[in-house]
């Protein structure tokens, strides 16, 4: 039980809430822009090496120097759609996700060519986990990850209901050509889902090198999840995608778990597996997911 | 002289692995060119024709499943055949969905396949791979193993070429295209649309374990590395686009030129001080990233753009109906 509690329902939750930070951000693009962004795992990446940049400059903790690596995340993936995307905007679905393949290289390799591939430590040193009734343990970043995306939850929760520009996203979501004769400026809605998709997807990005390590690839290797959890909460629903992420991450981390006997359930070489078998299911089966959200 | 011999089979090894990619490019011309199928696990498809043909040919090991000792083209026809079988597999459930969903569905099913290929030592030796399998024309002396290699490859891709351009000229192609353009008004005219996307999905994975089998033998040697999206399904996608989707001449020429590059700017940036060696392997990578984004915005159609024949004169049409007096 305690076993269970430790080593796949806690890290299953703190999976899952990177997940659902990354998969807000490519529901809101999908959403809006309607196309998968694939460059999204590059762009959680960037946001990683970006606070990891900050942290050994200032020397401040990760989550101190976060907000301004989530603020230049957002305005160099403004830059990015000005050169890549803006230009295809009247373009067909397929030739939008050509250029975010293109873009996912690119930024791929300028990451590499800037900080080079070995793999960086975010928070060094060993950190000792909380014990709670002798047998609990908790470590302590995982308690600043799962708070921290909770915190972001909550703001995007904030920015969609109670702002102008989030209504407006919301709006634009629902239907494109109707945000359009209401007045809604919808490159400027366009520049601000951006904005906010990347910021979460630093943040993201942030957490998985704050649970593991900082390294190049790191974003491809949860892209296919993310997106996993997107579809799971229905695309344009960012609410279903905090979902999704929460139950792609506890899904990976349970399957190891010794369900029936003693041998793991799925073997630990094939946890990554979980997650696309999820995704190819629910596209085939139920492409709306969970949460009804949009098949465009 | 030694440097002419040198550059001489450069040249052959450009010639074969552009081959082989074009094959790779055929394979995914069919999907996305003809039909309009967006695979994004084209590695997938190609590291399990590598491993098939490796499989049946190497010697008996006890690291790996192995040991039939069959020759190479019965392999080569094996791994097209598993190819296709699994292409039919994902097809039968995925070929409902939309571009991109198809493209995360295929993305996440040849990830699948890489973790296998990884996970089952007893049948692929995990990471470590199979080595020791055969290359056709080994036995021959220096140069011409290598000339007989290229030659067999080029052959091929051009007997494919052949094949893939009556078809795209065939009914079966022009139904191929009024999907892509119009699925709607293709299923309108009474064409089971399903049907030919599963046919075209099926025929492009077949190629691509070809390819994959081609790989196997050529390298001599296959690894999970097989299936890197980056060098295995991108670069296929790079090819296609910058040489032309829709056009087979395109395809093969994209292929050929794209290797060319990636090759030739590897011999120039091994020529740079070690340091910068290793940092400019990345500038590579992003200036086929730019070629990319580049290709996209200013010539949509790749270097020779599909072409599309006026329909035959109505008088040779054996159902035509004689023009009313």
């Amino acid at each position: 039980m305690i076993e269970f509690l430790n080593f796949h329902l806690i890290p299953g939750i703190v999976l899952g809430s990177i997940y659902a930070i990354g998969a807000i951000g490519v529901s809101l693009t999908f959403g809006i822009l309607r196309f998968a962004n694939f460059a999204h795992g590059a762009t959680m990446t960037l946001g990683a090496y970006l606070t990891l940049t900050l942290v050994w400059g200032t020397g401040l903790h990760p989550l101190m120097v976060l907000p301004l690596a989530m603020a230049a995340t957002g305005f160099i993936a403004i830059g990015m759609d000005r050169a890549f995307f803006k230009p295809l905007r009247a373009s067909d679905t397929v030739i939008l996700v050509m250029a975010s393949f293109g873009l996912m290289l690119m930024l791929r390799s300028a990451i590499q060519l800037i900080w080079g591939v070995q793999i960086e430590a975010m928070i060094p040193g060993i950190q000792r986990p909380f014990v709670l009734f002798e047998a609990l343990r908790i470590s302590p970043r995982h308690v600043l990850i799962v708070g921290a995306a909770i915190v972001l939850m909550i703001g995007v929760h904030w920015l969609l209901s109670y702002t102008k520009t989030g209504k407006a996203m919301r709006a634009m979501s629902d239907s494109p050509e109707l945000a359009r004769v209401t007045g809604i400026d919808t490159e400027a809605v366009i520049r601000a889902t951006w904005f906010v998709g990347a910021g979460l997807a630093a943040a993201a990005g942030t957490f998985l090198a704050i649970d593991t390590h900082v390294e190049t690839q790191m974003g491809f290797k949860i892209l296919l999840p993310v997106f996993a959890a997107a579809i799971l909460g229905g695309i344009g629903r960012p609410y279903g995608a905090m979902a999704g992420g929460l139950v792609i991450g506890i899904a990976e981390e349970l399957s190891t778990y010794a369900w029936f006997g003693t041998a793991p359930l799925v073997s630990p070489g094939y946890k990554a597996g979980v997650a696309f078998a999820i995704m190819v299911a629910m596209l085939i089966w139920r492409p709306s997911g969970l949460f009804k959200g949009r098949v465009f | 002289m030694d440097q002419a011999y040198g550059i001489f089979l450069y040249a052959l090894s450009l010639l074969t692995m552009g081959g082989i990619y074009a094959v790779l490019t055929l394979g995914l011309n069919i999907q996305w060119g003809f039909t309009g199928l967006f695979n994004a696990g084209i590695a997938g498809f190609f590291a399990v024709g590598g491993y098939v043909a490796a499989i049946l040919t190497t010697p008996p090991a006890e690291a790996h499943l192995g040991g039939f000792g069959l020759p190479v083209p019965v392999a080569a026809i094996a791994a097209m055949l598993i190819s296709a079988a699994l292409g039919w597999a994902v097809a039968k459930t995925c070929i409902r969905l939309r571009a991109d969903y198809l493209a995360i569905a295929t993305l996440g099913i040849a990830e699948i396949f890489r973790l296998i290929l990884k996970n089952e030592l007893w049948a692929t030796n995990g990471a470590r791979g199979i080595a020791l399998v055969p290359k056709p024309f080994e036995g021959l002396p220096e140069p011409w193993n290598q000339i007989a290699m290229a030659a067999l490859v080029l052959l091929i891709v051009f007997a494919l070429y052949l094949a893939l351009e009556r078809a795209r000229l065939s009914p079966w192609g022009r139904v191929m295209t009024a999907i892509r353009e119009n699925e709607d008004a293709a299923r309108a005219a009474g064409k089971h649309v399903e049907a030919f996307r599963v046919q075209a999905f099926v025929l492009g994975s077949a190629l691509m374990g070809l390819g994959g089998a081609l790989m196997a033998h050529y390298l001599k040697f296959v690894d999970p590395n097989l299936s890197d999206p980056l060098t295995a399904t991108f670069l296929v996608w790079v090819m296609l686009i910058v040489g032309g989707s829709g056009n087979n001449k395109g395809a093969i020429l994209g292929a050929m030129l794209m290797w060319t590059v990636w090759s030739a700017t590897e011999i120039l940036t091994s020529q740079l001080p070690p340091d910068w060696a290793v940092r400019s392997a990345y500038i590579r990578i992003f200036l086929i990233g730019l070629v990319l984004q580049i290709v996209l915005q200013r010539y949509a159609g790749g270097i020779l753009p599909e072409r599309r024949e006026p329909p035959p004169p109505l008088k040779n049409r054996p159902l035509a109906r004689k023009p009313a007096e």
